[in-house]
């Protein structure tokens, strides 16, 4: 059988040593490769020069407040999971200027920084994280106040996708329909196979700018049992799964409840950290800061990272709309699941489970939104 | 030149390292002499000029009945007082003697214990004089410090934000201690203002700013039970150079009950 259809395009087989083949290649395209790896025994998301800066050999254990990178006897590039770092990191970062202003003879001149633009190159986006960039597409380029910075980043990115035969304790993708399998939204996809019979990629062109890599890329045709082999794996990964989220009753079920006993119970456990909402790879919020040089002649405007969980982000004059862990916490998780869908459209989790990974204290909204469901207790 | 404004550097119960962050800030120190007249700061020139002064900065805690005294007097001297450091916002590392009795240790510690003059605690600046700004930190953030002195300058805000540690730690990419590696890590009830530093060198963060606007530590504290920390190791967690900030103060005692 020479090729096979794969959702949204046609599917090719490449050895995996290849990997390099294709970062060589982007790096001359003038793409910047960004990707998983490991630093000082740390997953995080950097430069990505050859397929040995990826994490070759290591896996991941996750669960609620619990994150281990472990040594792995596979082979696999991608033999892991998510870590704490998402790619809004590139798209939308943690800390950009805005504006910048220069006073002069008199006169206040304002000027847009320069931004050049890098094309990054985003290697391994599982399906979950491929559908929150189409959430922060909705929110930041589709909706009705554009992002010049983010649309700029996302027009020049490409997106590298990889399919997910692993899942770990934090993973619900599958109970929201957004994964593990990729569903669109990439120029090229990998499914990684390792067995007796070698080590490859299936490959798969979402873009013609895909198609054209691919074309100079050295791949053969996929034999059946390769496919099989990847099918296996994707629908393994989806059956491991052990966490859930129903959202059938949403957006009325938070609306209903916003005095349901159990935001009190989150709130004494939360810490109001801001980490959940930090990690989360469709959290937008930011705050804007300015800052000024000793003459006061220049000033920059920064735009940063913020979250609904910082009491100062409610701020408005005389007060705080949200004074307590309590009032905040829900807001996150009613913008979440429930404000969000009238506000752009869909759901602000795509359950790649990071909130819940990365809460220091494990609080897990995958048992929040149920312990919500239930009937308050009658007095 | 326009009128520059003056400046007086003021030492109370400390190490002295918070007002050594000023002359720390080297690039800056020229461009801040043409706005700012050093008119009293010993550690920096025994050439003293008087008062009053347009801006006090204040180091070190309260210990003794003369600094009680002395810190009235800065007060009188001063248009505008800002608290520098952990020992002048929160009572500092000698706030330990807060939670001891200091008739029974003075004769232990010193030879001739009729010489020695001391309160009973060790209290922040805030606690006796009204204070118009304060810089946490074990010790402070030099850029914090030049950015409160630019605000007063420019007549605007300060920008130092209220935020935990994760907050600076995920924006700048630092993996968080405490889930990947089980590490205690004081972060999520900590006011940022030093730029993750120790999490950066994957270690837990110890709490230096103090805590942060409504901190949860009983909850962060049962989570560090759950990782195996010995009630005792919680109490010394909460017992550093804040330790008599309310909450640290607190959540310290609750578990010195249960050690």
């Amino acid at each position: 059988m020479s090729q096979f259809r794969w959702p949204g395009g046609a599917g090719a087989v490449m050895p995996a040593a290849a990997l390099g083949d294709l970062l060589a290649l982007l790096w001359r395209e003038g793409f910047q490769p960004v990707g998983p790896t490991v630093q000082d025994g740390y997953l995080g998301l950097d430069v990505l020069h050859t397929p040995a800066d990826l994490p070759q050999g290591w896996t991941t254990e996750a669960d609620a407040g619990w994150f281990r990178l472990q040594r792995s006897d596979r082979a696999a590039f991608f033999g892991f999971n998510l870590g704490q770092e998402s790619w809004k990191k590139f798209l939308f970062p943690p800390r950009l200027p805005v504006v910048t202003a220069a006073r002069q003879d008199g006169l206040i001149s304002f000027a847009a920084p320069a931004r050049p633009p890098t094309a990054y190159a985003l290697i391994g986006v599982r399906a979950c994280e491929l559908a929150a960039l189409a959430v922060l597409d909705r929110t930041l380029r589709q909706g009705a106040f554009r992002d010049p910075d983010y649309e700029a980043r996302r027009q020049a990115a490409l997106v590298v996708a990889v399919n997910c035969t692993e899942s770990d304790a934090a993973c619900f993708c599958a109970s929201l329909g957004t994964g593990p399998a990729v569903r669109g939204g990439y120029d090229l996809a990998l499914t990684e196979l390792t067995g007796a019979d070698g080590h490859f990629f299936l490959i798969q062109a979402g873009s013609a700018q895909g198609e054209r890599l691919m074309a100079a890329l050295p791949v053969q045709p996929v034999r059946e049992e390769q496919w099989q082999q990847a099918q296996a794996g994707i629908a393994a990964a989806a059956r491991r799964q052990t966490r859930s989220l129903a959202t059938a009753d949403l957006p009325g079920l938070l609306y209903e409840r916003p005095e349901h006993p159990h935001w009190e119970e989150v709130a004494a456990r939360c810490l109001s950290c801001g980490s959940c909402a930090l990690v989360c790879p469709t959290c937008f919020c930011f705050c804007l800061e300015d800052e000024t040089d000793l003459e006061n002649k220049t000033a920059t405007r920064w735009r940063l990272w913020d979250v609904c969980h910082n009491l100062d982000h409610s701020y408005i004059h005389g007060g705080w709309l949200r004074p307590s862990r309590k009032a905040r916490y829900r807001q996150w998780l009613t913008h979440k699941l429930a404000a969000w869908l009238d506000q752009f459209g869909c759901l602000g989790c795509t359950g790649c489970g990071r909130c819940l990974v990365w809460c220091p204290v494990a609080i897990d909204l995958t048992a929040e939104l149920p312990a919500l469901r239930e009937t308050a207790p009658k007095e | 030149m326009g009128k520059r404004l003056t400046l007086a550097v003021w030492k109370f119960a400390s190490c002295d390292g918070c007002q050594l962050s000023l002359l720390d800030l080297e690039d800056h120190l020229l461009a801040l002499a043409e706005k700012v007249e050093i008119a009293y700061f010993l550690e920096a020139s025994s050439a003293v000029a008087p008062g009053p002064y347009d801006l006090s900065l204040v180091e070190g805690s309260i210990t003794t009945p003369e600094d009680a005294r002395r810190i009235k007097q800065v007060r009188r001297l001063s248009k505008k007082v800002v608290a520098i450091g952990a020992c002048a916002t929160a009572g500092g590392i000698q706030g330990l003697r807060n939670f001891a009795d200091v008739t029974e240790y003075i004769p232990i510690v010193y030879a001739h214990p009729e010489y020695i003059k001391t309160l009973d605690q060790s209290t922040p600046i805030a606690q006796h004089i009204q204070v118009d700004m304060e810089l946490p930190g074990c010790p402070i953030n030099k850029y914090q410090l030049l950015e409160a002195m630019k605000a007063l300058l420019q007549g605007r805000r300060p920008r130092p934000r209220a935020e935990s540690v994760c907050t600076a730690c995920k924006r700048l990419g630092h993996i968080c201690v405490l889930v990947a590696d089980g590490v205690p890590c004081l972060g999520p009830v900590t006011q940022t203002g030093c730029g993750a530093l120790c999490p950066a060198y994957h270690r837990g963060c110890y709490g230096c700013f103090g805590p942060k606007e409504q901190p949860n530590t009983a909850s962060l504290a049962a989570q560090f039970r759950r990782l195996g920390v010995a009630e005792a190791d919680i109490v010394r967690l909460f017992r550093t150079f804040n330790a008599a900030a309310e909450a640290f103060r607190l959540e310290s005692l609750a578990h010195e009950k249960n050690d």
